[in-house]
């Protein structure tokens, strides 16, 4: 049942936006040129970032570093039921979005998309923002210097989002 | 703040790997690292590019404005102070359905007119308001119907159903937003009485 519901979002979607371009006469394919385009500059402009994270969090990973760090924080994460590999990205997430979908793309090669951790790192990724980077460029824009209680609401909505994410990933393995 | 965080990582893991005798594993890393990169930006490269075309699509067809009309009562409910014609309301309405659709290319400059506005009525310069609090906090908590980058690396990375991660994500991720509203609300109260 939810496995249909999920793979009918895409198609629902699909229709729904091209018939409604249709019906108010928008030239749809122009305007998917004009989207796309704007998808791959996207894509180029994040693309250095990509090179250099990726490569950092593979040095990371392999140079054993990731593991010291896990082993120094399992007396945090154990009793919450999080799985160390988890960390970088619990600690990467509210500062890098790039960073966290490079540590997303490891985990899903190390551990397998299908896996628990594969899971749960998803659903992080899917459920989180880059707190800090939304904090700097709203405030930024109205020079908001005291930005009162944003900064504990935003991480204790990002920590929800975590625990959540693996709490619920275990319902469903 | 990224300077010392990418920085440290790479001085970390070279220290880590003298300490552990993986000396050899650092310059293997950096060359698969870097290959892995193109890698995953290739595997992004067209749902990106089909799904921002699509996005556009629904922006010039109104369908956007038209999901916005439907989020007005919630805006009611969280900025009660604000009148739901103000164009500060509508800002952040415009905000919140660009980013329930995933445009986030749209969603960050409506925010902006959305902060603008707020600001005009802040009475305190320079010190956020309880509505730009709530709406930042909103913002940062992201609520999105369809994650289409997770959704492309899980299917990238092989896996058997690169969807099944919907339902976990909106529940995770309305239980974040309710939780930072909620803190948002909470910690607005207190600081009022102190």
């Amino acid at each position: 049942m939810l496995r249909a519901v999920s793979a009918g979002v895409l198609p629902v979607i699909f229709c729904v936006v091209i018939g409604f371009g249709l019906v108010k006469k928008v030239n749809v394919f122009d305007a998917f040129l004009a989207g796309a385009t704007d998808g791959l500059k996207a894509l180029v402009g994040i693309l250095p970032t990509l090179v250099g994270l990726i490569t950092a969090i593979t040095l990371f990973r392999v140079s054993g570093a990731a593991d010291m760090l896990s082993a120094l924080l399992a007396p945090i994460t154990r009793p919450l039921g999080i799985p160390t590999e988890l960390m970088p990205l619990a600690l990467l997430r509210p500062v890098s979005g790039s960073g966290a979908l490079a540590i997303v793309n490891d985990l899903l090669k190390s551990a397998g998309p299908d896996s628990p951790v594969g899971w749960m790192a998803s659903v992080i990724m899917g459920s989180t923002e880059t707190t800090f980077y939304t904090l700097a460029v709203y405030y930024g824009s109205v020079k908001i210097k005291n930005s009162r209680h944003t900064v504990p609401a935003a991480l204790l909505a990002d920590l929800a989002g975590l625990l959540a994410g693996v709490w619920v990933c275990r319902l469903f393995f | 703040m990224m300077n010392y965080i990418w920085g440290g990582m790479i001085l970390f893991s070279v220290l880590a790997a003298v300490i552990t005798g993986h000396t050899e594993a650092v310059s293997q890393g950096a060359l698969d690292g870097a290959r892995a990169s193109i890698d995953m930006a290739l595997s992004l490269l067209g749902m990106m590019c089909f799904w921002s075309g699509l996005l556009e699509i629904a922006k010039r067809a109104g369908l956007t404005e038209k999901l916005a009309h439907l989020l007005r009562p919630v805006t009611r409910l969280l900025f009660p102070r604000l009148r739901s014609d103000s164009p500060a309301v509508s800002a952040m309405v415009m905000n919140m359905t660009a980013n329930l659709l995933g445009l986030s290319n749209a969603a960050t400059p409506l925010g902006l007119a959305a902060m603008t506005e707020l600001d005009k009525i802040n009475p305190e310069k320079g010190t956020a308001s309880d509505e730009m609090c709530l709406f930042v906090v909103i913002n940062t908590a992201s609520l999105s119907l369809l994650p289409t980058t997770v959704i492309t690396l899980r299917s990238a990375a092989g896996s058997q159903d690169p969807f099944g991660i919907l339902l976990p994500v909106w529940i995770c991720s309305v239980f974040a937003l309710i939780v930072g509203v909620c803190a948002a609300k909470l910690l607005a109260r207190r600081r009022r009485h102190l």
